[in-house]
């Protein structure tokens, strides 16, 4: 029985010397207590901001160890587990720090392979981030590390998000047009011998056609405020192919 | 009486019919789904090759960087290039995704060029020199990110093998396999010694 104990001690043990994949849900996620508050928040508005205008999702996380696990391997889980970049383009970057390993990657999407080749990321990293972080800045790495890659991917995909913004806008419209002309059709029709909201309410159920428009309406509403609701991060469904590059300070 | 006969036979014919319609039905949506899984199996393949050719033209240049570099150790490279020539020499064919000894060669073949790679950025921890050389650093990031690159795709190539081998075995699909000729594909294996550069800290 004792030795059932132990061997079932060790492989507890053994089971808790890897690393979980953690689930994102924020843009920067801080495991180390380095940065502040308001260099938590500036960073997380500034990638939010980010990803409303360009549809791109750069992402960050800081941990402590890897406790054995292998870089790139973490990485690429952390990655693809999340989903970063939206599905289809594949625009996602995640920005990964073992603080205590002195260690930094930098995983590019497939669709993002193109304007940050493994060896822009890796200057990145060498050049921007690693003298910064030499030095104890580890916001300011972190900004400027930002900063270029943004400029390195320069809005590429700016102009389709701005139109798929626009058509969810005019759907929305059309939407509402059809939801007025509904009820005004109806309560024209039948006229109004019941109460006006039980009424409604029992028409509401026999339309199954309407029923389904007032769900896209609240679809849309939504989806345009998943980005502007109480913040947070969601992965668009993005994946990688092992693009980017590691480096340490 | 005769009447009653016809009934009864032609009754059973159409049952016979009927049975071996859904047979046939079932055989060719099974057909169909093992193409799939075999186009899975070559579009993941395509692009494990594609990933090993881009490794294999990226080698070149980084030989010729450290050449430039005096004195550094002329095995070292020498032997990254011998095991790249060793690897161009492989022909790769559709067939070879099925042949043990053929797909052993080709993974054997890569794994020592990596083996050499990896012996090579070991021993350039010895040469600030190019250590601080960007171009030679750019190449090495180009070399690595192609080192995880080749990883990925060989984990996604044996899970495409996984599925086909599964489809082609299971019951009573293997039958249909084995009357259209689809055989089982060989895995990549894991490689006994360590892949990754041991760090060299000063």
């Amino acid at each position: 029985m004792k030795r059932l104990i132990v061997i079932l001690f060790i492989l507890f043990n053994f089971t808790y010397a890897y690393i979980q994949v953690p689930i994102l849900d924020r843009y920067v996620t801080d495991k180390t207590n380095t940065l502040t508050s308001a260099q938590l928040n500036g960073l997380e508005y500034r990638l939010k901001t980010y990803e409303d205008t360009t549809s791109n999702q750069i992402v960050i996380l800081m941990i402590p160890s890897l406790e054995g696990e292998d870089l790139f391997d973490f990485s690429q889980q952390v990655a693809e587990k999340n989903k970063i970049g939206q599905k289809g383009k594949d625009n996602g970057i995640l920005i990964l720090i073992v603080k205590e390993e002195r260690k930094i990657r930098i995983e590019v999407g497939y669709g993002l392979e193109g304007v940050v080749p493994d060896a822009v990321a890796s200057s990145i990293i060498r050049n921007i981030i690693a003298p910064y972080f030499k030095a104890g800045n580890y916001y300011e790495g972190l900004l400027k590390g930002i900063e270029t890659l943004q400029d390195a991917i320069a809005g590429t995909y700016q102009a389709e998000n701005e139109n798929k913004k626009l058509n969810g806008f005019l759907t929305a419209l059309i939407l509402i047009i059809v939801v007025i002309i509904f009820f005004s059709v109806l309560s024209g029709v039948r006229g109004s011998s019941k109460g006006g909201w039980n009424y409604y309410h029992g028409g509401w159920h026999s339309y199954p056609k309407r029923r389904s428009s007032w769900g896209g309406f609240g679809g849309f509403g939504g989806s345009s405020s998943g980005g502007f609701g109480g913040g947070g991060f969601s992965g668009g469904g993005g994946s990688f192919g092992g693009g980017g590059a590691s480096g340490s300070w | 009486m005769r009447n009653k006969g016809l009934l009864i036979g032609c009754s059973i014919g159409a049952a016979i019919l009927f049975l071996v319609f859904i047979i046939f039905s079932y055989g060719v949506s099974k057909y169909n789904q093992l193409v799939s899984l075999n186009e899975e199996v070559n579009k993941a393949w395509s692009q494990v090759e594609n990933q090993y050719q881009r490794r294999y033209d990226l080698i070149p240049n980084l030989v010729e960087t450290v050449k430039g570099v005096a004195n550094f150790e002329k095995e070292t490279y020498l032997a990254v290039t011998e095991a790249r020539a060793k690897v161009g020499q492989i022909q790769i064919t559709p067939q070879m995704l099925e042949d043990p000894k053929a797909f052993e060669r080709f993974q054997s073949a890569q794994d020592n060029l990596s083996s050499a790679l990896s012996r090579l950025l070991v021993t350039v921890e010895n040469y600030p020199q190019l250590k601080a050389n960007e171009n030679f650093l750019q190449l090495q990031a180009q070399l690595e990110g192609t080192e995880n690159r080749i990883s990925v795709e060989r984990k996604r190539f044996n899970e495409s093998v996984q599925s086909y081998n599964t489809a082609i075995k299971r019951f009573p699909t293997n039958i249909i396999a084995g009357m259209f000729g689809f055989r089982e594909k060989q895995y990549f294996k894991a490689v006994v010694e360590a892949e990754t550069a041991p760090k060299v800290k000063f």
